[in-house]
């Protein structure tokens, strides 16, 4: 048991660098240098102006503008109905856009979907696994879709620490375990974007730990978070937004925000 | 600079998508056996209510030939409404829209897990209609026959994945299902039938019928290409 | 924009149809063979072509409607093949009473136009139960179109395998479309497919304009009520629904957007 964990943490303390060192290898350079621009409309990592997203007649989305930068954390709060999963669904190029402008990584949506779709990564509710395969059947599944070597599928089960039950069918698994593997299902193709719906629901605080240095800051990554833990949020993000019923009501860095704003969010 | 294809540089091949596909299909229905087992016990079963319903112990030409059609076609009903479910359960629609790979790489793999399904299903259906209901001898018959399972094959396969991947994300996709591709599916039947019957024929067995062979391969080209080109669209949320 | 020049449509509709049915009665003579029952034809047929040309213009609205993700296109689809359902039971009834006149039988299998329309209708029933079953409206009006265009495309290929396949039966076909037909036969024949088409085009842009004019009225209701929070979740439904950007521009009494 003891050695399992020494190995664990150490797989987990070196980790990090491997992963990074990997995103090195790209060609486009990572979090806060500069980098080319070739092909690229604007240099922000995500560039929303006056999105608007129905839902028949009633707006899902109305009118949402932010901009946030390479490397940056953008937390969306906001309570139920409000359009977080929306706006994460629409970032991901699942949902295309009614109105306003949307640009991904450089690209606009929906036009020029087709290049960023594997440079984004997407952790929501649903695992998107298939219960009857194994994790690495799911992985490896994965990783063909992605055009990623099957290397990366063993480095990641190693990373949070699923190399041992990486051969049982995903249906025999705890939930936790699961949220693990797709954790994995979404950096397998080291992204540049990551969204994340609530990413530590279901993790036990050991796993969740494991999963940090690949979702949390320190990955480099932008990354989108959706939650419904408003204080936690905000501790990690640069910038927060707040929705209801699709239009924004809270927008600031944490050092501006207002607490009885966010307090009002939930009213 | 953006290249003018609609892919990206380092996008999979979609041979490669397809195999890796396709193995997940086969993996998860020997796993779970959701689909083709119920087909094929499906059609023995149904092979005994037409025996009892047409008070009939032994067909030969148009009975024949209808009879083993209409059975094929509602057992191949059962495996379309099955075949996009645990994509739509199990979130596979959203994993594979995130991933670069290109679109139709999902209708193929599809198509052709649809194929394999047919083709278990009639390797029982077929030798148990011989042994049950068919009066002429099988063997004989049996190139002829081949030829016109073929191509109707091919008719069930387009159309089905098409009417599965419209019926499942539904809310009355088990019922839906059957209602759109049975009309569909008729002039597939039409066609089949018509050409098995003189194969099937208890005096001299007749020669294929190339007129309806043709027909039906027309209408599997046509259905196949409104497949490939409307398939995309209902991939999207 | 649907809504004009929907009275001078109407009547000429009216007129026309009046004269095809005067001429119909008083003017083309008798059939030898059927005598009076033959006058059917002069509107089985014609609605037939009309219903058919209505489903598969459904489809090549579906084609726009998923080339420009307009919801105007997918009500225009919409409207026709649930008008074009409407007539095509016409066809089937026409059909019928003309078969028992003739030959004494409700119906035919050896008549293919009968059987190709019992085919279209039994694929085209589905059409409103797909709608309704698919809860998200943007969903449900890319879904219908997929259909719109596979049985829209069906449509003239399951007539001609159903003609094929009763040619060699022997086949008591209801009506010789224009060709052999004589003089004043012709003459009714050809007005009557213009005035029921004539007719289905006054129905559709009758409902197009009733569905605008209340997509309109809901939008203003939205902009009254200042903030649409207070809408209702909408009953389910099959009917399209015409989002903002829909909306035709500079509508005489201005409405304006719908923000």
């Amino acid at each position: 048991m003891a050695v399992a964990t020494t190995t664990t943490v150490q797989t987990c303390a070196t980790l990090p660098h491997r992963l990074r060192s990997s995103r090195q290898r790209r060609p486009a350079a990572r979090a806060g240098a500069a980098h080319p621009s070739a092909g690229r409309a604007t240099l922000a990592a995500l560039e929303l102006r006056g999105l608007t997203r129905r839902y028949g007649e009633r707006l899902a989305l109305a009118d949402v503008s932010v901009s946030v930068e390479d490397g940056q954390t953008l937390a969306v709060l906001g309570p139920n109905g409000a359009g977080k999963t929306t706006l994460l669904r629409l970032l991901a190029t699942l949902l295309r856009p009614h109105a306003g402008e949307v640009s991904v990584l450089g690209h606009r949506l929906p036009e020029d979907g087709w290049a960023v779709r594997g440079r984004i990564g997407l952790l929501g509710h649903d695992p998107l696994l298939y219960r009857e395969l194994s994790a690495r059947e799911n992985l490896q599944l994965y990783a063909a879709l992605h055009g990623v070597a099957g290397d990366r599928v063993e480095l990641l089960l190693r990373s949070v620490a699923m190399e041992r039950r990486a051969q049982e069918p995903l249906r025999t698994l705890s939930r936790g375990m699961v949220q693990r593997v797709a954790v994995c299902r979404a950096l397998l193709h080291d992204p540049e974007l990551l969204l994340l719906d609530e990413p530590r629901a279901n993790l036990d605080p050991a796993a969740s730990e494991l999963v940090e240095p690949l979702i949390g800051r320190e990955s480099g990554r932008t990354r989108v978070i959706v939650s419904h833990d408003p204080v936690g949020a905000v501790a990690e993000a640069d910038l927060v937004l707040g929705l209801v019923r699709g239009r924004v009501r809270v927008l600031a860095t944490p050092a501006e925000l207002d607490p009885e704003s966010l307090v009002e969010l939930y009213r | 600079m953006r290249t003018t294809t609609s892919r990206p540089a380092d996008a999979p091949r979609t041979s490669t998508v397809v195999a890796a596909l396709l193995r997940k299909e086969l993996r998860v229905e020997l796993r779970s056996f959701e689909a083709v087992p119920a087909m094929s016990l499906f059609s023995v079963t149904t092979f005994v209510l037409f025996h009892f319903a047409l008070q009939r112990n032994a067909l030969s030409g148009e009975l024949a030939s209808g009879v083993l059609w209409v059975t094929l076609l509602f057992a191949a009903v059962l495996g379309i409404n099955r075949l996009f479910v645990a994509d739509a359960e199990q979130g596979g629609f959203d994993g594979f829209l995130l991933s670069p790979a290109g679109r139709s790489a999902l209708l193929y793999s599809k198509a052709l897990t649809l194929l394999a399904y047919l083709i278990v299903l009639e390797l029982v259906a077929v030798p148990g209609f011989a042994l049950l209901l068919l009066q002429p001898a099988l063997w004989p018959a049996l190139p002829g026959l081949l030829a016109v399972l073929a191509l109707g094959d091919l008719g069930i396969v387009v159309i089905g994945t098409l009417v599965g991947a419209l019926a499942v994300r539904t809310s009355v996709r088990d019922l839906l299902g059957p209602m759109v591709s049975l009309p569909l599916l008729v002039p597939v039947l039409l066609c089949a039938a018509r050409a098995s019957s003189p194969v099937l024929a208890s005096a001299r067995a007749g020669a294929l019928p190339l007129r309806w062979l043709l027909t039906l391969a027309l209408y599997d080209l046509v259905f196949g290409l409104i497949t490939f080109a409307v398939f995309d669209f209902l991939l999207e949320d | 924009m649907y809504g004009k020049r929907l009275r001078p449509l109407a009547l000429t509709t009216f007129a026309a149809l009046t004269l095809t049915l005067a001429l119909a009665f008083f003017w083309a003579p008798n059939d030898a063979d059927q005598g009076f029952l033959q006058k059917i034809f002069y509107i089985h047929v014609p609605l037939a072509i009309v219903t058919l040309c209505g489903f598969v213009y459904g489809g090549i609205a579906g084609i726009a409607h998923l080339r420009t993700r307009d919801s105007r296109w997918d009500m225009r689809s919409y409207v026709a093949i649930h008008l074009s359902l409407v007539f095509g039971v016409g066809v089937l009834v026409t059909g019928s009473i003309w078969a028992k006149g003739s030959w004494g039988v409700w119906w035919d299998w050896s008549e293919p136009t009968l059987v190709s329309f019992l085919l279209i209708m039994l694929l085209y029933a589905t059409y409103q139960p797909l709608r309704f079953a698919i809860e998200d409206p943007e969903r449900q009006a890319r879904y219908a179109s997929v259909f719109a265009i596979t049985a829209g495309a069906f449509v003239p290929i399951n007539f001609a395998i159903v003609r094929l396949s009763t040619a060699y039966l022997h086949p008591r076909v209801l009506g010789d479309i224009s060709g052999n037909l004589p003089g004043r036969f012709q003459v009714v024949f050809y007005l009557s497919l213009v005035s029921i088409g004539l007719l289905w085009i006054t129905l559709w842009r009758y409902e197009m304009t009733s569905k605008h004019a209340r997509a309109q009225l809901r939008a203003l209701r939205r902009l009254l009520a200042g903030d649409d929070d207070d809408i209702p979740a909408p009953r389910r439904s099959a009917v399209p629904v015409l989002t903002a950007s829909a909306r035709p521009a500079g509508e005489g009494g201005g409405v304006g957007s719908a923000r």
